[in-house]
């Protein structure tokens, strides 16, 4: 009888640690995403910038669209590492920037995101806006 | 001291005012949103933060009510649903409307709306297809409204954002019914 208690609290322990670090999944990223489309999309500025180029690009770079100063002289260049912080506080990290967003508190559905816009940067459409 | 009354154009004069009034902005923030001006008159001092949050949302609502101008142009309508559309397009209106003023009275400048949008207007070919792009928007709406929610400094505003974060998701709701999809796909908004 302990031994089975030990074994299922093994278990319960092992599925809370898969929980808790569930490898980035895109498909995820991607149902998240449409939170974002109230402002942004791949492959048009909106009211926020597009994402297709955002992985290695400098903020506040993309020719035409309208940054804020806050942005523009934030010196950030988006790689997972920089979109993970920005997207869990936006506005501390970049305090005058024009999107007013809380962030996205939960840390796997920011790494499904950040996955799914780096899967999104090699896709046909943003690769189609380079040639 | 200057007077607010020599002040060259009127908005001068209310930033003058503003700043000697010393008055907190406080629950007529949700007046203001309603339209109410005689009650919006007695605003006060506005955190910039609160004004870019709503600047923001401005510029999202502008966006919304071109795109459904799109969708009602588009011919691919029915009649029932064409209604609908345009009826949704008069709440977006309704909510830039009272955005923009409310940027105005708290010192601010509104966005203006963009000369042209890029929409995905090859892709819709169907009602099915304005539908699911509408819907798409008006989830986002949503998400963005209630990220805005709890940023702002005057929890009035957060109040009146929450207000249009409820006609949004009912918009979304019906779009998604419109579609046969389930209305309501959760407990919860994201």
């Amino acid at each position: 009888m302990r031994a089975a208690r030990r074994g299922l609290v093994g278990a319960l322990a092992v599925c809370a640690l898969a929980s808790a670090h569930a490898a980035p999944d895109a498909a995820r990223g991607e149902q998240l995403y449409v939170r974002c489309m109230a402002c942004h999309a791949l492959a048009a500025d909106r009211v926020g910038p597009r994402h297709c180029g955002l992985i290695g690009r400098r903020a506040g770079s993309v020719a035409g669209f309208d940054y804020s100063p806050a942005m523009k002289r934030s010196g950030i260049v988006w790689n997972s590492k920089t979109l993970d912080r920005f997207l869990a506080k936006p506005l501390a990290v970049v305090p005058g920037s024009t999107m007013t967003y809380d962030g996205v508190a939960d840390a796997n559905e920011r790494a499904d995101l950040i996955a799914y816009l780096e899967q999104a940067n090699r896709s046909s459409e943003c690769i189609g806006l380079r040639g | 001291m200057s007077s607010f009354f020599e002040m060259p154009t009127p908005i001068a004069a209310r930033r003058l005012f503003l700043g000697h009034s010393g008055l907190v902005l406080s629950g007529t923030a949700i007046a203001l949103l309603a339209g109410r001006e005689a009650l919006a008159a007695q605003s006060g001092v506005a955190d910039p933060k609160d004004v870019q949050i709503l600047n923001t949302a401005l510029g999202a609502e502008l966006e919304a009510i071109a795109a459904y101008q799109l969708g009602a142009e588009s011919k691919l309508l029915q009649k029932p649903v064409l209604d609908l559309a345009l009826a949704f397009q008069g709440h977006h209106k309704e909510h830039a409307d009272v955005l923009a003023k409310t940027v105005e009275k708290l010192g601010g400048k509104p966005v203006a709306a963009k000369a042209n949008y890029n929409f995905p207007a090859d892709q819709l070919k169907s009602q099915a297809d304005v539908l699911k792009f509408a819907a798409k928007l008006e989830q986002g709406a949503v998400s963005a409204y209630l990220g805005a929610v709890p940023l702002f400094a005057n929890r009035d505003l957060s109040k009146a954002a929450a207000s249009i974060l409820g006609d949004e998701a009912m918009h979304w709701a019906v779009l998604r019914q419109a579609l046969g999809e389930v209305p309501v796909p959760s407990a919860f908004v994201a």
